[in-house]
């Protein structure tokens, strides 16, 4: 329901944006698309050191469910992004653009992520590899975005063009938070809706094992 | 206090005399690091900067390391010396501080020729380089040792290690390209310590959940 008064909300009544008009409404699907990404994976790493420190078995599958949103809306952003970056400078791909290159490091550590699970044994091991890995990526995190900014100053300046910041009116700043709660209502029903068929499996295994 | 110490030197001593023996991983990195320097050569345009030699440098010691991380995990996999490693009294953290010494010792090996090799080929050696390059190593050893913990268990682990590591690597090449190339070495210097500070203490405190079984 959110979701749709969201969309409407940025499609059709925000005012249009003097410099980039209707394409910058993009960025009401792209940012909270990203920020929903971020709460993603930070919960991901909240509740996977709850299993390290716990030792709640639960947290892992709520962590792995948090590490798949994450990745789904992190691939999001990245596309977005790329249309969007098509629309304002017409290049799909832009080194410059700092958020869309952490996402990219994120969405590679995260897929391997995915890697590391289907690699190993289903087990306690793999729960708390899996756990340690992605409290790593909570760390990535943050060391990763002042990488890129040390980066861009050295071997990648940055172009002429600027984003849009914050500075936004007040009823583009009321559409952003619609989208934004939107995204993240999205975001939590997906992930409920993904750990209970996840817990289902898990207990349809169990029981297949046990009877056999 | 003492007891740990004399755990983590008994550990890596005993994985750079099995090197030492065996002489397989160093020989391989060092032919490995001056392989790769002498492709950059014909990877690279005629006229190319020092930017480019500098980064294709980062990147052979990169893969070099990796090298030498797959093997170090490779040999208790097969002898399962793991099982015994933590069936021994010792905390299971001074046996990733052991592995992370020795496979430090490694890439040290490794940069004493490929270094000067570097520096006949391409481009002279500066301080800021060595420094780049030890705190690098530093990174290296600390994040690797865990990552290859974590990828022994698993069943692809050649292909596993590299997946995982590459991601954590990224900001280690720009710290040492940074070091390498910047008018102000420090700051990335900085950045480099402050990464090894950070993935140190995080590989350190969490080896034991990856290792045991």
């Amino acid at each position: 329901m959110l979701l749709i008064a969201g969309l409407g909300l940025a499609l059709l009544w925000a005012p249009e944006d003097a410099d980039q008009g209707p394409s910058q409404r993009i960025f009401y699907i792209h940012v909270p698309v990203a920020l929903t990404a971020y709460v993603c994976f930070g919960w991901a790493a909240w509740k996977a050191f709850r299993l390290l420190w716990k030792r709640d078995e639960r947290a892992d599958l709520e962590s792995y469910t948090a590490v798949h949103m994450g990745v789904i809306f992190g691939v999001l952003t990245l596309v977005t992004g790329s249309i969007w970056a098509r629309i304002s400078w017409g290049v799909w791909w832009t080194w410059s653009e700092r958020q869309l290159v952490l996402f990219l490091i994120l969405f590679l550590f995260y897929s391997a992520y995915f890697m590391l699970r289907y690699s190993t044994e289903p087990g306690p091991r793999r729960a708390r590899t899996s756990a340690v890995y992605a409290l790593f990526g909570a760390v990535l995190l943050p060391v990763s975005f002042l990488a890129i900014r040390l980066a861009e100053q050295l071997l990648h300046p940055a172009p002429l063009f600027n984003r849009d910041g914050p500075q936004m009116s007040g009823s583009m700043f009321f559409t952003f938070c619609v989208c934004l709660a939107a995204m993240l209502t999205l975001a939590a029903a997906l992930y409920r809706i993904e750990l209970t068929g996840k817990r289902v499996d898990a207990r349809l295994r169990e029981l297949r094992e046990a009877l056999t | 206090m003492t007891g740990y110490l004399a755990d983590v030197t008994a550990l890596a001593r005993k994985d750079l005399l099995v090197e030492l023996r065996s002489r397989d991983t160093v020989p391989a990195m060092l032919l490995f690091v001056v392989g790769a320097l002498v492709i950059f050569h014909f990877a690279l345009p005629e006229d190319s900067s020092r930017l480019a030699a500098a980064g294709m440098l980062w990147i052979a010691l990169l893969f070099t390391a990796l090298l030498a991380l797959v093997r170090s995990f490779v040999a208790e996999r097969e002898g399962t010396v793991i099982d015994g490693l933590l069936l021994a009294p010792c905390d299971r953290s001074a046996i990733w501080l052991g592995k992370a010494l020795s496979v430090f010792a490694f890439l040290v090996f490794a940069e004493a020729v490929a270094l000067p090799a570097f520096a006949l080929f391409y481009e002279p050696v500066t301080w800021e380089l060595i420094a780049g390059v030890a705190l690098a190593n530093v990174g290296i050893a600390a994040v690797g040792t865990l990552l290859g913990a974590m990828a022994a268990a698993a069943r692809a682990r050649e292909l596993l290690l590299p997946l995982l590591f590459l991601p954590l690597a990224i900001p280690l090449i720009v710290g040492g390209v940074g070091a390498t190339l910047a008018e102000d070495p420090a700051r990335y210097l900085g950045f480099l310590a402050l990464y090894d500070l950070i993935f140190a203490i995080l590989s350190w405190a969490s080896f034991e959940y990856v290792v045991t079984e």
